[in-house]
């Protein structure tokens, strides 16, 4: 009984560190990927599409002859830099409005409610080919568009949290006083709710991450030559038939990233309880 | 001792984490038909003691070494199954939020028989039928039928009471009551006490009874530990302790419990009325009606207060005396701003003020400051005390940099807290010490009307004697304008010169402390200062006789109180 609480309080932590490494590399592979690719990404370095492995050309060439592994740095930094700025601006729409509804209640909260519901209804693929085709595949686009979708989750998410707080009577002492909106939504309220929402963050990044890369997976991400992720992988389906592995190392990619953010809040939040519970 | 249906000996309990043991080094025992109360301030172990008693310790916690013995069987090593088969039947516990121990989904009949049902020890039917007598021995009303109604449809002091049902269902040895009474307004933590002390006295039961309350506890103890830190400082019958308390803390607590007695200490306080009733009062309210829900013809969906006047003058404390439900609180945030009222008016210095905040002036918000009950909910847990402080500083006054460091310094000395508290969050604060940031933050605005809201209901009684110490100081020093709020007569008594009494949102009786609370005209108001808690044998008899004497002319629901007028409810609350 006791052997087995202690084995799984380790692997809870050995889940912490794999996803923290994880995510350490990928953010340090996105950081340094001009130094790190062995070749040019658009550089063809075999005569052949989907040559094999060999020496410097270690994950084999793709349907064109470029080198894969140096494609797929270049896709981690394409990849998570687009899901870092759709989460963020996701979470900055998300988080001030969810918190303001919150405050202010009324009618406030019922059109923005309403607006998220509406976003939340639809699917997002096809909202997604509707607008990509009615304003083209560039990157500010699909940015933008992540971060819509995504904000109405954060929404909802920051509204659930704020309305818990707007009732505490420090928030009534703060605005018996007359504070503005401003100060009651960012110094009283988010100090609370900032670390719930910092986990919401995590988690988020790893949709946006699938959502985009479902994008470009249909043709409607980021255009040749530049691929993500979910681009590699779409250029290089045809090697499957013809027997190649090219387009399974970005799909592990995808899935490993998205495990990793997902196991990492999980294992932080029973680590944080953990030291709390000792305390 | 072979006589004893519990006893401890030498228990120590400590946090897993180190640090100063909870329990230290306490042997006690109680025999049959025995209340044994323990007393003592938060954090004294009063609670974890009274719960060793059933085998529970709280996680984070562990025995250093000690016994604690419940009818021949030692609680502390016990296992489960030892522990699910006396719980409920040799030993039950009383909780003090009755509200939150029943299941709402059940009927009570259901969780009061359900000890019963657990031990197997009887029928349904016999089971319900000791119920139904245990119910109507705690005065319940119509017996038979009470126990189909849900929690949320009976009163507080109802459930409270089936709650005590519930524990004596099974005649146990041991009753362990914690605070069976503290969240109880005084009215009817009456009744409560009479039907505890009733209950033990019918089934010759033991008790363990935690309480802060010594004039509660004085009603129905025999013996008294006083715990502090851990410790038994003073052991002695309940006359003893009373009469010749040796300790000093033991001392201050019969003292705090006396002071908190109507008239006693009040008497000196108690100025001639107050000296500027020519001048314009500082503070007006006028004939004014709120409460919650669509206002159509100036009257809300529901009213919660109807025909407020209240004058208020420089330097004068004005008393508002209710018990729950009675408008007070929406009272006092009506004045503040932050509920506007759905007819009549406020005035300030003779000058007519908006119902709502954001139409006041900076200097009318300055001048009027609303103090909370729960300095927990009221202080921003994630800001530190110079943040909170110097925040308002800010606001009002523009004061920053050095001079907002000294300001901060000065409102913390004159709150009676030390200079480096600035650097403290709320959490590293006693409950005490949070109510006196609480208060200086009221100051920190420099007003000249103060709203105290309950600020000392959720306090200890020696704390809240120095709270409201501080409030009379402060009042007399800065010459403030005080509304005093609280359900707690005594506590006014000490501090206001006027004094006006609510219930059910109407204004029963207002007036000079003195005369309204000596000599009250109101029957509500008799029965209120009846039912405050005396530290003296027999005070509850009293009160129960003035109870029955005024019942009739209180038209029996406010013995009573049915929250909601609904046809079938409230017949079966009347009929008490």
């Amino acid at each position: 009984m006791l052997d087995a609480a202690v084995v799984h309080r380790r692997e809870m932590k050995l889940t912490l560190w794999i996803s923290m490494f994880i995510i350490g590399l990928c953010t340090l592979v996105a950081i340094f990927s001009p130094w790190i690719m062995p070749h040019d990404p658009t550089e063809f370095v075999t005569d052949e599409p989907f040559g094999s492995p060999q020496v410097g050309i270690w994950l084999g060439s793709d349907y064109l002859g470029r080198d894969l592994f140096s494609r797929l740095i270049d896709g981690t930094r394409t990849t998570l830099v687009m899901a870092l700025a759709a989460t963020a601006l996701a979470h900055l729409l998300g988080d001030t409005l969810g918190l303001l509804a919150a405050l202010r209640g009324g009618w406030v909260d019922a059109v923005i409610s309403r607006v998220a519901d509406l976003i939340l209804s639809l699917p997002k693929i096809i909202v997604g080919l509707v607008v990509v085709a009615a304003l083209g595949p560039s990157i500010v686009v699909i940015v933008i568009l992540a971060a819509i979708v995504y904000a109405a989750g954060v929404f909802r998410i920051a509204r659930a949290l704020g309305s818990d707080l707007v009732n505490m009577d420090f928030i009534k002492v703060a605005k018996s006083r007359g504070e503005g909106t401003g100060w009651i939504l960012f110094a009283e309220i988010l100090p609370h709710v900032a670390q719930p929402l910092a986990a919401d963050f995590a988690i988020r990044m790893s949709f946006a991450i699938l959502f985009m890369s479902s994008l470009s997976f249909l043709g409607l991400g980021v255009q040749p030559p530049l691929a993500d992720w979910g681009g590699l992988v779409r250029e290089n389906l045809g090697g499957l038939a013809a027997g190649s592995l090219v387009p399974i190392f970005p799909a592990i990619a995808i899935a490993v990233t998205s495990v990793a953010l997902n196991l990492f809040v999980d294992s932080l939040d029973e680590h944080q309880r953990k030291q709390k519970g000792t305390r | 001792m072979s006589n004893s249906v519990l006893s401890i000996e030498d228990l120590v309990v400590e946090p897993v984490s180190g640090g100063r043991p909870v329990v230290d080094g306490i042997s006690i025992s109680v025999e049959r038909g025995e209340v044994l109360a323990l007393i003592g301030a938060s954090g004294s172990g009063k609670t974890t003691l009274a719960l060793t008693a059933l085998g529970h310790l709280r996680p984070g916690l562990r025995i250093r070494r000690g016994s604690v013995t419940l009818d021949g069987t030692e609680m502390l090593r016990a296992a489960p199954q030892t522990l699910r088969s006396l719980r409920g039947r040799t030993i039950a516990y009383i909780a003090q939020s009755a509200a939150a121990a029943f299941n709402p989904r059940l009927r009570l009949d259901a969780q009061v028989t359900e000890v019963s049902r657990v031990h197997n020890t009887r029928p349904y039917k016999e089971a319900l039928q000791a119920a139904h007598r245990l119910y109507g021995r705690l005065d319940l009303p119509n017996p038979e039928v009470v126990g189909g109604r849900f929690p949320h449809q009976v009163s507080g002091g109802q459930l409270q009471r089936f709650m005590i049902a519930m524990g004596l269902q099974e005649s146990p040895l041991l009753l362990v009551c914690d605070e069976p009474t503290s969240a109880l307004d005084v009215t009817t933590q009456v009744e409560v006490l009479r039907a505890l002390k009733q209950g033990i006295a019918d089934n010759n039961t033991a008790a363990l009874f935690v309480s802060h309350d010594l004039a509660v506890v004085s009603q129905i103890a025999t013996k008294i530990a006083v715990l502090r830190a851990g410790r038994v400082i003073e052991f002695g019958t309940a006359r003893e302790i009373l009469d010749s308390p040796r300790e000093a803390y033991t001392r201050e607590l019969v003292a705090a419990s006396k002071h908190m007695t109507i008239g006693s200490a009040g008497a000196g306080h108690i100025i001639a009325p107050s000296p500027s009733h020519a001048a314009t009062p500082l503070l007006t309210v006028e004939k004014v009606v709120a409460g919650f829900g669509k206002v159509t013809d100036g009257a809300p969906a529901v009213t919660t207060l109807s025909d407020i006047s209240l004058k208020l003058h420089k330097g004068e404390v004005v008393g508002v005396i209710g018990e729950s439900g009675s408008g007070k609180s929406t009272l006092a945030r009506v004045i503040a701003g932050l509920h506007p009222a759905a007819q009549g008016k406020i005035y300030m210095d003779g000058k007519n003020l908006a119902d709502t905040v954001e139409r006041r002036t900076v200097s009318e918000r300055q001048r009027i400051q609303l103090v909370f009950q729960m300095a927990d909910t009221a202080l921003n847990q994630k800001h530190s005390v110079g943040r909170i402080l110097g925040r308002v500083l800010k606001f009002f006054h523009g004061t920053s940099g050095r001079a907002r460091e000294a300001r901060v310094a000065e409102l913390l000395k004159m709150v009676q807290l030390p200079p480096e508290y600035a650097n403290r969050l709320p959490s590293q604060l006693s409950g005490g010490e949070k109510q006196r940031v609480n208060l200086a933050r009221a100051l920190a605005a420099e007003p000249e009307i103060l709203i105290c809201d309950e600020i000392t209901s959720a306090l200890d009684t020696i704390v809240a004697e120095s709270i409201i110490q501080l409030v009379e100081d402060l009042s007399k020093k800065l010459r403030l304008g005080i509304i005093f709020i609280s359900h707690d007569l005594a506590t006014v008594s000490t501090l206001a010169q006027e004094v006006t009494v609510l219930r059910h949102g109407r204004i029963v009786e207002s007036g000079p402390t003195q005369i309204v609370l000596s000599s009250p005209k109101d029957p509500y108001t008799q029965l209120l200062v009846s039912s405050v808690p005396q530290a003296r044998p027999g005070w509850l008899e009293e009160a129960i006789a003035t109870r029955n004497r005024l019942r009739h002319a209180l038209e029996t629901d406010v013995l009573t109180p049915v929250s909601v007028s609904e046809g079938s409810r409230s017949t079966l609350a009347v009929s008490s």
